[in-house]
């Protein structure tokens, strides 16, 4: 089980490993615990970083790497938010329960609460999930089609 | 978690506002959510991307690995050898000499216009209007009359006589420069980039950094307008040459074909005054003695001296070595470099070592011509192509130690002219110019993975750089995902224009603009109205689909091989094994250094604790394999895997363009084929692939209905 557990981890560490030297560049971890199906908040990512960096130098080993992912997966630290959670967070937002968001409301709330998105992430997240015609996001459809993607 | 949720909830349908604290912690999940999200399209995204750069560059290697065999059978055999006659054409240097002749053989004049020409009117000398006409003609999908490219390339060709090497500009204050990557044949990239940018004028210099044609279907309509504002401000753009600026190249990766389709009379002659053009391009621009712009790269014996002194329009294709390619052992080949040199196991680069090197490019550098002539040729006049080259490679075998060579003999090209060691050295240094990748690694190697040029670490950037006081290499070549990229602690930056380069929506691509400051500022871009309303899914989406396909046929087309790797690992024959020797006998057989284990739920849809039945799995590559039938299955499979190497022999042997070759030449491809490949191809099998296709109308074959008959087509693509 175990082993199984470093290779799933190597595999994807390995994507990111441009220099073949067990090594990536701090800015990939997050890309690659999230692939592994975890869901750290973005302080979780900080703290996790501050743990395994090697010293200031922008990257990351694999030695160091291999036994705090697995801790991770192995304990499901960062345990995926399940759907109907994740529909209520919406809900929460859709103050006037109109089953819909429009495109400022949302942004609103991601450009100024919690783990601030930037600008271009709001840009791309509209992009995505907004109805093309109507602008507008039916946040009940968007989940049950994105939640679907196979896994890597 | 979940509970407190619902206890909110219950209080939130009471009150119409929402606490604070609430709204926060929503905000909270749903930005992680969709984080997650994010980088696991991102993730797809990279495995996509080495999906096809893989299969690119295994391509490239391929090419050339053909491309030395045959440089092989015409140094090593007999005059009257029939293969050597089909293919020696592509070695020989042409008939006619002297430049007088060839601009009476490239004369326009004679080639009427008729009024039903309904395309531009071009007249000469050419002026900025005339560009601007040919561009608006050609985003109207206007074809110029083969008299005017005939007329504009000769125009380009004189011109580039009298152009040095190495273009040497000059960034002031009022211009900025534009510089751009690779195009190869995008012709929509290139009119955004004009949207965007403006037009090339003497306000407005470019320089375009080589790689114009194949795979995109307007390589010729790029070449036309460049050349057209060379011709306008000859002080103002700047072409460098890139490695598909090659005759060789071009007949693997369609620019041939598209010239040949488009102008079905005079194409012969476009394509040969195009590889004059090619080969009198220039080899690289220098801005301010300070920002060297190359097409591929550099190595760690590149010297720009050298690179000005060169004849370079000798070179007319950087895969073919100067005449004589037998050499003194103490030089070294671009093929056999750093064989002790310590190549990294795997990875990215997958710069393994050349561990077939039974290949032609050994004998080629390793033999020595005088001793094989000694033997007695005679008695083997007759023989098979096949069996001439086992007992020649019996021979080397015994050779292998010969290192000085005495003077090479000249039967294999009428000219003389001799082997220089000078001339292998300017060899390389172009060929390294025009095909070097970079690397994170110190160093230099042999890049075998394109199979051509090398691969160059950050400390030989420093070091050259250094040597000639330059700051900055902008190189193209590759294709990137953002359009540019730099490495090398930002000493080297990669400009590529291409967008949309494998698949719709699978980079963007970019141009740089560059002041008197030197600091380079980048536009992206991307062409495609339809890949702009695409979502982030979307585009990954369809791009992954399009990889995977090119990946299945590549499964497909390796069938064979891949049972065999997968019996080995399965000894009591059960019909399974373990997921991870299915990655291993994969990577064995594909060779792409492609991470199978993160692409297996894509390839494989069906495992059983982790096990694999393989057959059928094979079964079930949803292939389409075509209608007709062929005794030998096995000539099947070569087909496919052979691909672009038979379309490029079939190219080669079609020396009058024509698009048409005979049963006898059909036949000889084969043979040719089967010898590179070191497989038995029978007589009977090719009798039979041949009357598959009807020959009885005119006894011969259409290379484009053949090579169509053949292609494949994935069956899933329509699930």
């Amino acid at each position: 089980m175990v082993s199984d557990v470093h290779k799933k981890i190597k595999a994807a560490f390995e994507a990111f490993d441009y220099e073949t030297n067990n090594t990536v560049d701090v800015r990939e971890i997050g890309t690659i615990i999230y692939s592994l199906g975890c869901f750290p908040s973005q302080t979780d990512l900080h703290d996790f970083i501050a743990e395994v960096e090697e010293d200031h130098t922008g990257y990351i080993h694999l030695d160091k790497f291999l036994p705090a992912m697995a801790k991770i997966l192995l304990e499901h630290k960062y345990p995926p938010i399940p759907e109907d959670i994740l529909l209520q967070a919406f809900e929460v937002l859709d103050k006037e329960k109109k089953g819909y968001l429009e495109p400022e409301e949302l942004a609103n709330y991601m450009t100024q609460e919690g783990e601030l998105f930037t600008q271009e992430e709001m840009d791309e997240m509209l992009t995505a999930l907004a109805d093309h015609e109507k602008d507008l996001i039916y946040y009940k459809d968007i989940l049950s089609q994105l939640t679907i993607d196979p896994e890597l | 978690m979940g509970k407190s949720k619902v206890q909110l909830k219950k209080c939130d349908r009471v009150c119409i506002s929402v606490p604070a604290a609430t709204a926060i912690r929503a905000a909270l999940l749903i930005q992680r959510w969709y984080r997650q999200y994010v980088a696991r399209l991102e993730m797809r995204r990279r495995c996509t991307w080495n999906i096809f750069q893989s299969i690119e560059y295994a391509g490239e290697q391929d090419q050339i690995k053909l491309y030395n065999f045959f440089g092989f059978l015409m140094d090593h055999f007999t005059p009257a050898s029939s293969e050597r006659n089909l293919i020696c054409h592509i070695f020989r240097k042409n008939e006619i000499c002297r430049d007088i002749d060839w601009e009476r053989y490239f004369c326009y004049r004679s080639i009427e216009v008729p009024d039903s020409y309904t395309g531009p009117h071009l007249t000469f000398p050419m002026t900025f209007c005339g560009v601007s006409k040919l561009v608006e003609a050609f985003k109207h999908k206007q074809q110029l009359h083969a008299r005017y490219v005939l007329q504009l390339l000769g125009e380009t060709w004189r011109l580039l006589r009298i152009l040095p090497n190495i273009n040497q500009v000059s960034a002031c204050h009022t211009k900025e420069i534009t510089i751009c990557g690779d195009l190869h044949g995008h012709l929509e990239d290139l009119l955004l980039i004009f949207y965007k940018n403006g037009l090339p004028s003497s306000d407005k210099p470019y320089v375009f950094n080589g790689d114009y044609v194949d795979r995109g279907k307007n390589s010729l309509e790029i070449l036309l307008i460049l050349f057209g504002f060379l011709l306008v401000y000859p002080n103002d753009v700047h072409l460098n040459r890139g490695n598909h600026e090659d005759h060789i190249v071009n007949l693997r990766y369609g620019f041939t074909k598209e010239v040949l389709g488009k102008y079905r009379v005079h194409g012969k002659k476009i394509l040969k005054l195009l590889q004059k053009i090619f080969s009198w391009l220039p080899l690289a621009t220098v801005i301010d003695q300070k920002v060297l712009i190359v097409h591929g790269g550099i190595s760690d014996t590149t010297d720009l001296d050298t690179i000005g002194r060169v004849d370079r329009h000798k070179y007319v294709s950087a895969l073919k070595a100067p005449k004589h390619h037998a050499v003194n052992g103490s030089t070294t080949q671009t093929m056999n470099r750093n064989r002790e040199a310590n190549l990294p196991e795997e990875g990215r680069r997958r710069v393994y070592s050349m561990n077939h090197c039974s290949s032609a490019s050994a004998y080629r550098y390793n033999l020595q011509h005088r001793s094989l002539h000694s033997q007695s040729i005679s008695s083997h006049l007759n023989c098979s192509v096949e069996e001439e080259l086992k007992m020649r490679r019996r021979m080397a075998g015994f050779d292998q130690s010969y290192r000085k060579l005495s003077q090479s003999d000249s039967d294999s090209d009428p000219e003389s002219g001799e082997t220089t060691e000078t001339d292998e050295h300017q060899w390389k240094q172009i060929v390294d110019m025009l095909w070097s990748d970079p690397m994170a690694q110190n160093g230099c190697v042999p890049n075998e993975v394109r199979g051509g040029g090398c691969y160059w670490g950050p400390d030989v950037t420093e070091e050259v750089l250094g040597r000639h006081n330059l700051q900055l290499l902008i190189r193209s070549h590759e294709c990137k995902q953002e359009g540019y990229e730099f490495c090398h602690n930002r000493r080297v930056l990669t400009i590529f224009s291409a967008s949309n380069y494998y698949e719709v929506g699978s980079n963007r691509g970019a141009y740089i603009r560059m002041g008197s400051d030197l600091v380079p500022h980048f536009i992206q871009y991307q062409a495609s109205r339809t890949c702009m309303e695409l979502t982030l899914r979307q585009s990954v989406g369809w791009t992954e689909r399009s990889a995977l396909r090119a990946l299945r046929e590549q499964l497909f087309v390796h069938k064979s091989d891949l049972i065999s790797a997968f019996q080995e690992f399965d000894p009591h024959n059960t019909g399974k094994i373990s997921l991870r020797n299915w990655a291993s006998a994969t990577e064995k057989v594909l060779n792409l250094g492609l991470p199978w284990r993160v692409l297996r739920p894509q390839l494989v849809n069906r495992t059983q604790y982790g096990m694999v039945d393989y057959q059928q799995w094979i079964r079930e590559l949803s292939i389409t394999e075509p209608k007709l039938e062929v005794s030998d299955n096995s000539i099947l499979e070569t087909m496919y895997k052979n691909h672009s190497n038979l379309e490029t022999i079939f190219r080669i042997i079609d020396t009058d363009h024509s698009g048409l070759i005979s049963f006898e030449e059909f036949h000889q491809t084969w043979k040719l084929l089967s010898t590179h490949l070191k497989m038995e191809i029978s007589d009977k099998a090719i009798a039979d692939l041949a009357q598959s296709i009807d020959f009885n109308k005119d006894g011969s074959i259409d290379i484009n209905e053949f090579m169509e008959a053949f292609r494949l087509v994935d069956l899933s693509a329509h699930s």
